[in-house]
């Protein structure tokens, strides 16, 4: 199994989430909205000049930046 | 009147909480009546409203507090949210979950439920589950909730009365659920091994000892090795970010269980996928954003301009009666027709803009496109140090920076909060519009047409927000310290604005309008006019009115007063009764118009009372008979008002949500100064090109 960095991800691509930081503050809310390890998503969109990135999980959108992924691992499914 | 004794006691407190977005203010205002803003973007409400409905005999408090993601608050708007929830004289949670997005919305009621405290369902939405082909099995879904599940539309009828009538049972006869999720499993091994060894710990003892980390404790079990792999696991089952994995995978299998697909989708490309793919395009979504904006200017400035008309001939022809009515009693004809129907006359004439306006933002409120400018505009507001989601504050304080300031207590760290706070009065507001609109109307249109006056009012609402981002820069780079969180916003699905939202946006603004013009422009005008009337000058009999009246004014407490500071204003190109009418615009901006009214047509004849403000300002001259006003003095005036802190409301709303003084002095200070060498700039380039 391959992982790549969150930042390496393209449009259209689905992914799952391999593995997170550590658990400091700034990383918690992430777990929150549900990007925990196993989580499926798809990138719909990436916003003009690379960030920020909108992702379809668990039945919503969210953006976010790809910059202030920094450790999250994610595994290509497709 | 039905029974007097339940009446008389304590009313019971009904507490909506849910994530945001769901429909919690949706509701509260089906359930209360009430007319609170609605919008389709998360973060809309940002304090706790109450309002009171009775039913049987009881009476219940109906608290509408601002989403939260989790128990955990990271903004100043979920806090707000976290205390209520934790207020025990709640006496019931009613948790909004909005059904078409379950297993996400569900995260926070695995939180609340673990609390212990009477809780219910409201299930928003279903209206969506329905058009995505899925059903919901509501008996399933309460029995893993373990309370009370109402399905509903929260705009429609549908589920209204049912929830009320649920709520009002669950208050007599509260069900208490408990935690759904429970980690205290992870604990147990090891509290069995410790109660055998006679230890008598409970489980929330041994929680709270785990929890603590205290080094004396995790010693302790190097002593038991044998105790130490219960330890670790019971350790490891409380690490916190484990916390969300597993309640995730709980939501997840409920959301498995109660949905299934029974029909296809209406669409299968859905109405927001489609539309994304234009309206947030690599290339064109900021191309169509600056034309979105450009066509809200341009429909203020067309569509508005009958009614305006009619207003405002409305006012003349009211001063006009008026005035005759008053002959015989000059003092109380020049208060009446120059104070006071000339002064919020005056201002009152743009209420249409304003509402125009208010119906613009509503529409980008209501649509969701909102969220999606802010996704657009992260980039740029990222080159300064804050994020998208400063954009949602700040494009309302398009129609008010007060509401704009409040909004950034969505913000998730107080520096970006307090960056957005500083930069919020600096987006152009509503209450400059009349500004423009006088002096575009009197200045630009008549020699440049309307496609440059539609420019112009577009440039004075983009200037603010162009300067804002190298003044967030500056603050963000020297004044603020502190950790920033990341930038995180959720994407709520397109949908057609509902109108009666739409309607209360604009009556609640437009109320707030007509209310400072009842209030403090009334009096600013009174005592503009008192100043500019008295004391009365002996003007030797012979003189031609025009001129006496002149004299007059020049007099009079106001002159005096004016020609003493002129000497302030002058490099601005600005003469004494345009640096008094800016003078009278610090406590509320949209004073200047009467205060120009006034100065204006207490110094002229009086029978050119009914005259247009706009047609005054144009006649208007210097001592040596040229022109006060050319486009460019309108112009620098433009920028003046374009940049100044001239509100003490929005200076006391700093005040309160930054809790200093500080800030407001620093808002008040940067501003003013911006103001003048804007308008000082202008008033420069416009000699080097006057001479030629
Ligand atoms: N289709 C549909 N839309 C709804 C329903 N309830 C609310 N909405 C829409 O959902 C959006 C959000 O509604 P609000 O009532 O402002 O949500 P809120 O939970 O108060 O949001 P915050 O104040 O941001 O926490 C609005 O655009 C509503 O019109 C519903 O039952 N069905
Ligand atoms: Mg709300």
């Amino acid at each position: 199994m391959t992982t790549i960095g969150f930042g390496e991800l393209k449009k259209g691509m689905r992914a799952k989430i391999a593995e997170t930081p550590e658990p400091k503050d700034q990383v918690l809310r992430l777990y929150e909205m549900g990007l925990v390890p196993g989580t499926e998503f798809k990138v719909v969109k990436i916003a003009p000049l690379g960030d920020p990135i909108e992702i379809d999980l668990r039945g919503y959108r969210l953006c976010l930046r790809k910059q202030e992924m920094a450790g999250f691992e994610v595994e290509i499914l497709g | 009147m039905k029974s007097k004794s339940s009446a008389k006691s304590a009313p019971k407190r009904v507490a909506l909480v849910g994530n945001p977005n769901a429909g919690k203010t949706t509701l509260f205002n089906s359930l209360t009546g009430s007319k609170q803003k609605i919008a389709n973007y998360p973060g809309v409400t940002v304090e706790q409203v109450s309002a009171f409905i009775e039913q049987d005999g009881v009476r219940a408090e109906f608290i509408d507090v601002p989403g939260l993601y989790s128990l955990d608050a990271v903004s100043e708007d979920e806090a707000v949210a976290v205390s209520v929830i934790h207020d025990k004289s709640i006496d019931l949670i009613v948790c909004v979950i909005d059904g078409s997005n379950l297993e996400r919305n569900l995260f926070i009621y695995t939180q609340i439920c673990a609390l212990g405290r009477p809780i219910m369902v409201a299930l928003t939405m279903v209206d969506r589950v329905e058009a995505k082909g899925e059903k919901l099995d509501v008996e399933k879904l309460s029995k893993f909730l373990g309370c009370k599940v109402i399905p509903l539309v929260g705009h429609k009828e549908k589920g209204i009365a049912a929830l009320r009538t649920a709520i009002f049972a669950e208050l007599a006869n509260p069900t208490i659920s408990g935690p759904v999720i429970d980690r205290t499993e992870a604990i147990l091994p090891l509290k069995d091994r410790l109660n055998r060894m006679g230890f008598d710990l409970s489980v929330e003892e041994l929680k709270a000892k785990i929890q603590e980390g205290e080094p004396a404790f995790e010693h302790y079990f190097d002593q038991f090795p044998e105790l130490r792999p219960d330890f670790l696991l019971a350790k490891e089952g409380l690490e916190r970010h484990l916390d969300p994995s597993a309640r995730y995978h709980w939501t997840s299998k409920v959301q498995k269980e109660v949905i299934s697909q029974i029909k296809k989708p209406r669409r299968a490309v859905t109405v927001t996928d489609k539309l994304d793919l234009i309206l947030t395009h690599r290339v064109f979504g900021l191309g169509i954003f600056v034309l979105v904006m450009y066509l809200v200017f341009l429909c203020i400035y067309t569509f508005s301009k009958p009614a305006m008309d009619l207003i405002q001939n409305g006012f003349n022809s009211l001063g006009g009666v008026l005035g005759n009515l008053l002959q015989g009693a000059p003092v109380l004809r020049s208060l009446v027709v120059d104070g006071i129907v000339g002064g919020i006359g005056s201002v009152l004439v743009f209420l249409p803009q304003i509402l125009v306006l208010f119906f613009c933002i509503a529409l980008l409120e209501g649509t969701g496109y909102l969220a999606r400018a802010a996704f657009l505009m992260d980039r740029l507001l990222g080159w300064c140090g804050l994020n998208g989601r400063a954009f949602i504050p700040l494009l309302s304080s398009f129609a008010c920076a007060i509401p704009g300031i409040m909004a950034a207590r969505v913000m998730p760290d107080q520096k970006s909060r307090l960056a957005t706070i500083l930069v919020a009065p600096l987006m152009s507001c509503s209450a400059r519009l009349p500004v423009y609109m006088l002096l575009i109307g009197a200045f630009i249109e008549p020699q440049f047409g309307p496609f440059w006056a539609g420019f112009t009012l577009f440039a004075m609402h983009f200037l603010g927000f162009g300067l804002a981002i190298p003044v967030v820069f500056f603050i963000n780079k020297k004044i603020l310290k502190g950790k920033r969180l990341p930038f995180l916003l959720e994407l709520p699905p397109y949908q057609l604005p509902k109108w009666k939202d739409i309607f209360i946006a604009m009556f609640t603004r437009g109320k707030v309008f007509v209310t400072t013009a009842g209030t403090t422009i009334l009096v600013m005008s009174v005592i503009i006019w008192a100043a500019g009337y008295f004391p009365r000058y002996n003007i030797p009999a012979g003189t031609p009115p025009e001129v006496a009246a002149e004299i007059q004014l020049e007099h009079s407490v106001l002159g005096t007063f004016g020609k003493g500071i002129e000497p302030v204003f002058r490099p601005l190109g600005f003469d004494w009764r345009i640096s008094t009418a800016i003078l009278s615009a610090f406590p509320a901006r949209e004073t200047v118009v009467p205060s120009l009214g006034i100065l204006f047509s207490l110094g002229k004849d009086d029978k050119k009372l009914d005259e247009k403000l706009s047609k005054k300002l144009i006649d208007a001259k210097w001592p040596d008979n040229k022109p006060l006003f050319t486009p460019w003095t309108a112009v620098g005036l433009m920028v003046f008002f374009a940049l100044c802190a001239q509100c003490f409301s929005t200076l006391a709303t700093v005040r309160r949500e930054t809790n200093s003084r500080k800030w407001p002095w620093v808002m008040f200070i940067y501003m003013t100064v911006f103001a003048y060498v804007g308008a000082l700039i202008v008033h420069l380039i416009a000699m080097l090109f006057g001479a030629s």
